[in-house]
């Protein structure tokens, strides 16, 4: 991996071989990565929220349902195919444990749901995942690799 | 709903009552003269939260309290290293090297803190607008700033894309420390908490 490209909050990155992505400290947030390697691309999402409920389209990729399939959509303009993609999730914490609160859910595990049910319906094979507890992740996906590097503070770094 | 400068000005003011509150309480508490400055109240969206609270990847200590009653929201307090090491310091006299190495003793020492802080805060908000407010016991985690953020944010973001943003600045002997706190009033809620201080939305 030569250079990671950033992706911020609700957006997100397609890079080619060599580049990697990288993504700062979620926490429930989820980050989604699909690679293809015959293509020699790699894509990352940075949600925040599970579903696009009122079709939001000026910010597609805050919603875990409309930001994957935007994501699958321009890897396919670039070459990619569906049945060679293959992802891996990492996020979807629960920060902060709020005993009987009505306001405040568990936003990380529905975004999680959401990431999961959105990537079985466009038929994409999730490969590998590090999501839930209570701690933040910075993540980098390596193009060539196809590794999803995770650290968080206090552990020592995971390669899933 | 949009927020004018009236509404934001109003904000600043429930802000700045709060916050000296708060501080009173902190000074009883560490039995030392903590004097302040008039905090900056502004509203901030995700993005620049972080910038201002030293990026998203910086280790910083939050304390999440829920409010329900007449309104409802949250309250997030971010304590930063110095201001962490003044409180454990003027306590329990013990001195934080990091947050790696932070004992349990400590953590709940800083939760009881973040808790006495936010009730003035929410109780001075509440005798000032006459209404029922009561808080949750609070939630302690050191993490990622950005990370501890995003969840919040995420709970809310649908109501608004910004947060009602309070930096303090607390000067205890020879040192100038700053605490950050996060008020997050639901929709409904802030436009109730503005109608009682006689502004229609």
């Amino acid at each position: 991996m030569s250079q990671a490209v950033n992706v911020g909050i609700s957006d997100m990155k397609i890079v080619n071989v060599p580049n990697g992505l990288i993504s700062y400290a979620l926490g429930s947030c989820v980050g989604i990565c699909i690679i293809d390697k015959a293509a020699k691309i790699a894509g990352m999402a940075h949600i925040m929220l599970p579903y696009n409920n009122n079709s939001d389209k000026s910010n597609v990729f805050k919603y875990a349902d409309t930001g994957i399939d935007e994501m699958i959509r321009q890897m396919e303009r670039l070459g990619g195919l569906r049945s060679r993609m293959i992802a891996k999730i990492a996020g979807g914490a629960k920060m902060f444990d709020i005993k009987g609160s009505s306001t405040i859910g568990n936003i990380g595990e529905r975004n999680v749901a959401a990431t999961k049910e959105t990537l079985q319906k466009l038929k994409i094979k999730l490969f590998a995942e590090d999501v839930g507890l209570n701690y933040g992740r910075t993540i980098t996906f390596d193009s060539v690799t196809g590794n999803l590097t995770i650290k968080s503070f206090g552990k020592d770094l995971k390669v899933i | 709903m949009e927020l004018n400068d009236l509404h934001i000005d109003v904000l600043k003011e429930i802000g700045n009552i709060g916050a000296g509150n708060a501080a009173t309480s902190l000074s009883a508490m560490l039995s030392k003269r903590i004097d302040m400055n008039v905090p900056e109240v502004s509203l901030l969206n995700y993005n620049d939260v972080i910038e201002s609270i030293g990026g998203a990847e910086n280790i910083i200590v939050g304390i999440l309290v829920s409010f329900e009653g007449d309104i409802d929201g949250v309250i997030l307090f971010l304590l930063k290293k110095e201001f962490v090491h003044l409180i454990l310091n003027s306590l329990l006299g013990t001195e934080l090297k990091s947050f790696e190495e932070i004992s349990e003793m400590e953590m709940s020492a800083l939760s009881e803190i973040g808790n006495i802080m936010v009730s003035s805060y929410v109780n001075s908000i509440s005798s000032l607008t006459n209404m029922k407010i009561e808080i949750t016991v609070p939630s302690l985690n050191i993490d990622m700033s950005g990370a501890l953020l995003d969840a919040v944010t995420a709970e809310f973001s649908e109501a608004a894309d910004r947060v009602i943003f309070i930096k303090e600045k607390y000067f205890c002997q020879d040192e100038t420390v700053y605490s950050h706190m996060l008020l997050l009033p639901s929709m409904t809620s802030l436009g109730i908490l503005l109608k009682r201080f006689g502004i229609d939305i």
